[in-house]
Parts: C-alpha cells; structure tokens; sequence
C-alpha cells in the first residue's frame, strides 16, 4: 500500500494566504511516500514546507512558480503504476480532457495528474486515468467559479488504485473515493 | 550545617538522659556554666529545645530567654549561624494556635514576637557584615553576604507557616514590623532581598490587601536597590493570581489595585531619574500584562500604558539601546497575543507612537509580529478605516521610510518579508461589496508608494482581491437590477489596467503579461469587449517588446492562445486581429519544435466547442497543414546538421491532433490525411537513417491503441473510425 499525495495550485500568496488549517492538521509528515504537485506554490516557502511532509516530492511548473528550474512535466513510476504530472497551461484547449488525454498518451503513463483549472476531475478511458486534484487552497481561477479547497490521495496497491479526494466544502472536510484497477496492457 | 546534625544526636542524648530521671531544669543551669560563650549557647539551645519538648516550662518563657541569650554573641556570621541554628530547632515548638506548646494565650502573637525578634536581629547581623573589613574585600563580603541571604531569609518563611498569622495580623503587626527593618536598614542587598522574599513567601490574597503598604515601601528604599525588577514580580505574581480564577478578580477592583500600582510605577520612575529607559519600559510591560489578566476589556488602560510609555521615550527619537528595543517589542506584542483579534490593538491610540521609537530594524521586526498575529488568528481586516490604520502601523515593510538609508537587508530576507505583506493582503476583506471597493482603494494607495523592489510582491495579490470583488459585483448585478451599483466592474478594470502598468517601472513583463491576460478572462465574463480588447492589446505589446527570452516565450505563448481562446465576447473583427496576431508569434518562435506545437494549439482558435458561429473547419485544417510543414522543416534541418533524421513526435502529436477534430466532425480533416499521415509517420520510423526513439514508439503504439478503442466502441464512433487503418507497426 503505497501513498501518494496530488495537489496543487495552491497560488500562495499570490491568491491565498495559506492552505487551510483543516487540511493542514490532516497532512501530518510520515504518512504520505510520495508527492505529485501540479505545479503554482509559487514561492519557496510552500516548497519547503511541502517537503517537510513527504521528501519525496516531484513538482511540475506553473506559471506563476517562482523557480523556473522546475521540469514542464515528469514521470515517474510507482509500483505497477506510470504518473504524468503536468501544470497544464500547455495543454490546449484548458481542461479539454481529449486533449489531456493526448497528453498521456504522449507521455504513456497510466495516471497523469494535471492542474490549471482549479477543478477537481477524474476521468477514466480506455488508455488510463487522468486526475486533476484542484486547488488546495480554494483559490481564484478564471476558467472556474465558486473553487473549493481540494486536493487527492491516491492509495497504489498492486494492479489497484483508489483515489480520495478531499474537498472542503462550507468549512467541512468531505471525502469521496473513487476505484480504479489496471488491465496489464499487451506490448507490442 | 554537620554540626547541626552532631548537635541533634545530642539533643536526643539530652532527652533520654531526662528521661532517665536526670532533670532538665538542672540541665538547663548546668550547660550555662559551659566555658566559652559560643558553645554554651548552642548547648543551651539544644537543651533548651528538649525542655520545651517536656512541657515543663511554657514555651513562649523558654523561647523568650534563648533569644535574649544569643545577644552574647554579635560577631555577624557566628551570631547569624547561631539564630539560625535556634530558629530550626524552635520551628516546630512556637506557641502558635493550635499547636500543642499553646499555652494559655490565644494568638499567636508570642510566636510571632520571637520569630520577629531572631529575624530583626538577624538582618542586623547581617548588614553588619557589609561594613567589616578592608574596602578592597568589598566584593569577597558581598559574595559572602549572598550566599548566608536564605538564613535571614528563612524567618520570613517560619512567619508565612504559623497558623495564627491570619491577615489581619499579617497587615497590623508581621508586615510593617518587617518593612520598618527592611527601610531602616539602609543596606542595598538586604533590601533588594528582604523585599523580594516578602513577596514570594506570603500569599497573594495578603498582598493585594496591603498593597498600599507594601508599595509605600518602594520609595523610602535605598535608590541603589533594582526596585523594577522587585515591582515586576510583584505585579507578576498578581497576574498570575488573577488568572488562575476568575474569582478573585471582584477582589482586585475593590481594592483598585490598578490604581495604586500605576501610581507606585510612576513614583518610581520619577524617583530614579537616571533609570535606563529599558527598565522604565519594563514595569510598563509588567503592568500592562498585569492588566491584560486583571482588566482585559478595559481598553483605556492599555492606552493609558502606552501612552506613558510614550511619554517616557519622547524626546529619545528612534532608540538605540537594543536591550530597550527588546522590552518594546515584548510590550507590544502583549495586546496581539491577549487579544486575538487585530482589530482591538488597532484601537490604542498610542501603539503607533511608541512603534515610532523603534530602530527601522525593530520596526520591521515589529510590523512582521502583527502580520504573524494576523495571519494565526486567520482574522479578516474588515474596513477600509482599519485597513489604513494597520498600514500606517506597519509601513515600515510597505515603502522605504528613510530615504537616505537605503536598508541593507539580505534578499532573502526581504523576499519573506514581502511574501508576508503579500499574504496579509489576502486578509484584507469583507462581505460587503462598497465597503471591499474602499479597501481596495486604500490598498492600491499604499502599494504604489512601495516602489519598483515592493510592486512586483504586492500587485498580484492586489489584483486577484479585485478580481474576486469583479465576480461577486456579476452576481450580485445579477439579482438587483435596475439600481446603480456603486462600485461596478468596470471601474475596477480600470484600476486594474492602472496598477498593473505600474510593474512596467520594474519591469517584470511575463508577470504583468499574465495579470493582463487574468483580467482579460474577467472582462470577457462581464461582456465587456473593448476593456478585454484593451488587456489583450497590452498583453501583445509586452509580449512583443519586452518577452525576448526564449522559454519565456513559449510560456507566454500558451497563457496567450490559452485565454484567447475561451474569448467568446470578441466581435468578427477583433478576434481576427488578435488570432492573426497569436499565429503569427507562433509561427515565428526560435526553435522549430516549439513553433510547430503553438501553430497546431492556435489550430483550436478555430474551433469553439459551445459556439457553433466560431467554427472554421477550413482555418482549423490550415493551422494543421502549416504545423505538419514546420515539422518537416525541422526533418530535414535535422538531416543536413546531424546527418541522421530527428524525432517523428511532432508528426505523432499532429495526428492526434486530426483525430481530435475528426471526431469533433471538422469535415476539411478527411480520412485520406488521417491515412496518409500514419503512412509517413510508419516510413519514418522504419528510415534507414533513423534513430531510435523509445517514447516516440511508445507514443505511436498508444495512439494506434486508442484508434483500435474507438473502433471497439461500436455506435457512431466506430464508424467514424472503422476506415481507418491502423494495425500496429513492425519495430525494426
């Protein structure tokens, strides 16, 4: 049972001062083994600071990041699992989940992990999942009115994965899950 | 103290010895004729304590004789070892109510009499040690001194323990006997001791009904003695009295306890002329805790504390003396720590004043405390009176105040620093839209004094505060129609296309370029055109004379096609200019494969989906076309330079590009282009001059993977996908 933390957009402080104290309470260091961030702390503070959580962080660029060093996307794999994780501005038309798909595609992982519109989605296709955790801190988006604070915890186990997603919803914490189980793909 | 040990093995020898018949009245004689006077008296004592024990005699006659006694000996450490000696072994045999050495008195008042008398002529030993000697050993005795203080010291403690000693006895006789020795001694040391020994050893209940007399002490002490830090404690222990239950503080008022300390404080402090400014600033930290536990909603006293602070420190300017500066800091940080919310210390008129005698440093340091304050209590700053106010407090970090000195602060330093004031505008909100308008205002008029270093921390978060209002302004337009708002989004437009150009003084364009494109997004949900065109057009001037990084450029370019092309409030002509404009910095990025992939994003310009009016087959396949040029451009350049042909992922992403609007049903993408794209893109792969690509195989097999879903389906969609012919490539 592997752990692996999605969130991001957190546009501190450009758009919010911190994230909120409810979910800060939940991400206690040691429970989590990975993190995939979407990209927009923006400053280093939130890097660290995520760090302390979980070292293992990867974190792709946003752009309003302040460290321009950040990869545009990366992959990794965990366990039976390939993740993507993007920001998501590149991909065009925002949010078009055909085109995110394309994405994955591109980069032939099973998860891929998105961000930009502050919404949460998980979208399921033939060729995987595509998963965009929203914004941890609720914060302002064009494409999106009324955000919520959101962010996912995937649990990796075997062929399986369940993702929980966060959000929180008139000051409560409300949790949702969702099942997804891969089918070994035949190679070439 | 061994040979107080020995001496009790012989009281014990004593005791068995009387009890054997031997009597102690004759012991009693006997011992007095002891040859040296020392000895004698401690033998004495020691029987002395076995012959109370046997109850022959009344104690308070035996104790009274002992006493007298030991005036034999006024050698000072001999004589203070001596009465202490007596003190231990007549602990517990006072004649005190309740005890069985009562006798037919019924108070305590002799064992109060003799504990007084041993600690009065102690004291008097005591000093006395200060003035033997040679001057240069000075030192050496005062050491000595400090180390013999808990023998006087202990009196005081036997004094607190008798039962009988209830307050009124405590105020009439046990306290003023004490202060009329400690005052009369004239001995700094003792002073400072006896006074804070006072304090400790006796219960609170007692000091607060004899603060006047204890207080009236204060200014008859020796000017020497440190009486702040003695009145500190004192106020301290009172704090904590107060808080531990809120039953004694009816207690408190009656006596006006506030009233007596504040006077007692200004005495002193106009006494001691000389007082360094940090420990004036101390007692009125002292005091203003006392009354954050005590009096915590009446407002007028902190301000009243303050306010004598600031009285104290006029005339000083900005104050050098760190150790002050700390006390400062400590004393206003106080009020934020007892009262959470901000609100309340931005209400003491005098905080600000005495912030202004702060070092730029510790102002700094000052102002980030309040943030931090701010920022735990999550607390909103909900006015624009407020909001000017807290400003004001903390406009050390807002601009530079000196303009000759120039900060030497670390970047770091100043980036978290900024990042905070960054933070904090968050704050700055409230529910009502005209009151948000006024603060917004105010926030826009003290970050552009912030200068070109400040303006790129603090315009952002500024401009998403206006933008939030914008959105709130649509919703509410939405339900009250017909009235005038106030505050509508256009004139927030406005303040935003102003405060935004401000970071052209910077300059930071790619920043600016988003916040232009942020507020174009807006625009276009108010439907209005021509303040969107606006932000665009400015968007495209920085883009073209101030983005000439390359990566930034491709960042740029996205955010750009991006926000376009969820624009659906452009005329016919609008939208052309700036479409025709987007393509064209496309197509004329350095590197080949970042042209080919922004032509093919521009392709969905052409295409919006909830629009049925901005669909253009023919222009979205042109888009295609051109992207699939500039991609074999880069082929063959990659041909002449490396002599091997590059990557075929620009030709895999442009299918996938086709089969998007395949599906969509744009008609000019037919299935011959589909068909002859897979074609080229298979005889690329299997060239003899090709490298080998994993992640362009990888993606090609999932592309023709998801090509073999679609037909799977069934329905309409495998038939859209069933001409097409796909069966996996052979990899060479």
């Amino acid at each position: 049972m592997v752990l692996v933390l999605a969130l991001g957009d957190l546009h501190i402080p450009h758009r919010a001062s911190d994230l909120p104290p409810k979910f800060k309470s939940m991400l206690v260091p040691g429970k989590i083994q990975h993190i995939v961030c979407t990209g927009n702390l923006c400053i280093k503070e939130v890097h660290d600071y995520l760090k302390t959580v979980c070292p293992d962080l990867h974190i792709a660029r946003g752009e309003y990041d302040e460290e321009t060093r950040y990869p545009e996307t990366k992959t990794l794999t965990i366990g039976q699992f390939k993740l993507g994780v993007c920001h998501g501005h590149q991909v065009i038309p925002w949010g078009d989940l055909d085109s995110l798909a394309m994405l994955q595609r591109q980069l032939d992982v099973d998860i891929l992990v998105t961000g930009h519109t502050h919404q949460f989605t998980a979208y399921k296709h033939e060729a995987g999942v595509v998963i965009n955790p929203g914004s941890a801190t609720g914060s302002y988006s064009s494409i999106t009115y009324d955000v919520n604070p959101s962010f996912v915890l995937m649990d990796i186990d075997g062929l399986r994965v369940v993702v929980y997603v966060y959000e929180l919803i008139d000051g409560e914490v409300k949790v949702d899950k969702i099942d997804f189980k891969k089918t070994t793909t035949s190679n070439a | 103290m061994r040979a107080f040990d020995e001496l009790r093995k012989l009281e014990i020898f004593f005791k068995e010895e009387s009890n054997r018949g031997c009597s102690i009245v004759e012991l009693y004689e006997l011992v007095q004729h002891a040859g040296n006077i020392l000895p004698r008296l401690y033998l004495l004592c020691t029987v002395g304590s076995v012959y109370i024990r046997s109850k022959e005699a009344p104690a308070k006659d035996v104790l009274k004789d002992l006493i007298e006694m030991c005036r034999g000996i006024q050698h000072p450490v001999r004589g203070l070892f001596l009465r202490s000696y007596l003190s231990q072994v007549s602990r517990d045999k006072l004649p005190d109510i309740g005890s069985e050495y009562e006798g037919d008195a019924d108070t305590a008042m002799d064992a109060v009499e003799f504990v007084l008398q041993n600690f009065t002529e102690m004291n008097k030993l005591w000093v006395r040690m200060q003035h033997q000697g040679p001057a240069r050993d000075k030192e050496k005795r005062e050491k000595e001194r400090s180390e013999l203080r808990d023998l006087v010291g202990k009196n005081l403690h036997v004094l607190s323990q008798i039962e009988g000693v209830d307050l009124d006895m405590y105020r009439e006789t046990v306290l003023p006997r004490v202060l009329e020795q400690v005052v009369n001694c004239k001995d700094e040391i003792a002073q400072y001791y006896l006074m804070d020994c006072v304090i400790q050893v006796f219960p609170d209940e007692y000091h607060l009904q004899t603060l006047e007399t204890i207080l009236g002490a204060c200014p008859q002490l020796q000017p020497s003695v440190d009486i702040k830090t003695v009145l500190a404690r004192l106020m301290e222990r009172l704090s904590n009295y107060a808080a531990s239950s809120a039953e004694v503080l009816p207690v408190f008022f009656q006596v006006e306890a506030f009233a007596k300390l504040n006077i007692a404080i200004g005495k002193v402090i106009e006494a001691q002329d000389d007082m360094p400014v940090y420990g004036a600033v101390t007692l009125y930290a002292s005091l203003l805790t006392f009354i954050l536990h005590v009096h915590p909603d009446r407002l007028d006293y902190v301000d009243q504390i303050l306010g004598a602070c600031v009285k104290k420190l006029s005339g000083k300017g900005k104050l050098d003396d760190s150790k002050a500066t700390k006390q400062i800091v400590a004393l206003l940080s106080a009020p934020l720590d007892k009262y959470k919310d901000i609100d309340t210390a931005l209400k003491l008129s005098n905080y600000p004043r005495v912030m202004e005698h702060l070092d730029n440093g510790t102002n700094k340091e000052m102002s980030n405390v309040i943030i931090q304050s701010i920022m735990k209590n999550r607390t909103y700053i909900s006015t624009a009176e407020k909001v000017e106010a807290l400003f004001e407090l903390i406009k050390g970090l807002i601009k530079d105040i000196d303009e000759n000195h120039q900060d030497e602060l670390d970047e770091d330093d100043f980036k978290e620093e900024q990042n905070s004031v960054a933070r904090l505008i968050q704050l700055l909100y409230t529910d009502d839209t005209e009151e948000m308008m006024k603060i917004i205002h105010t926030v826009r008029k003290h970050i552009l004094t912030g200068g070109p270093k400040r303006l790129p921390f603090t315009v952002p978060p500024f401009t998403f505060s206006a933008l939030k209002l914008v959105r709130r302004l649509q919703s509410q337009n939405e339900n009250v129609s017909g009235e005038e708002a106030a505050a509508t989004p256009k004139d927030i437009f406005q303040i935003l296309m102003q405060t935004i150009e401000a970071l052209s003084s910077v300059p930071v364009p790619e920043l600016a370029l988003g916040l232009y494109l942020q507020c174009a997004e807006a625009a276009n949900d108010c439907d209005l055109e021509p303040v969107a065109y606006e932000f665009f057009t400015q968007a495209y001037i920085l883009y073209e004379e101030e983005i000439s990084d390359s990566k930034a450029q491709v960042t740029s370019i996205h955010l750009i096609i991006g926000t376009l092309q969820r624009m659906h409030v452009f005329g016919v002509e609008n939208r052309d200019t700036l479409t025709h404009k987007a393509t064209g910095y496309s197509s004329k990025l350095l590197k080949k494969p970042d042209q080919c992939r922004a032509v093919y994003a521009c392709s969905h310009l052409f295409w919006l989906d909830e629009h049925n009016d901005m669909k253009d087959g023919e222009r979205v396949m042109l888009c295609l076309k051109r992207a699939l040029r500039i991609a074999n451009a880069a082929q063959q350049m990659a041909n002449a330079s490396r002599g091997s042909s590059g990557s075929v992922v620009l030709f895999i992403e442009i299918l996938n590009k086709y089969l998007y609007f395949y599906e969509k049903g744009v008609l000019q993408v037919t299935i011959d282009s589909i068909q002859s794209l897979i074609e080229l893109i298979k005889q690329e792969m299997s060239g003899e001059n090709t490298t080998a690509d994993l992640s362009a195989d990888a993606f090609f097999a999932s592309t023709l993977r998801y090509i073999q879903f679609q037909k799977d389906k069934g329905g309409v969609v495998a038939e859209k996908y069933s001409p097409i012919k796909a069966e996996f490539a052979e990899t060479s």
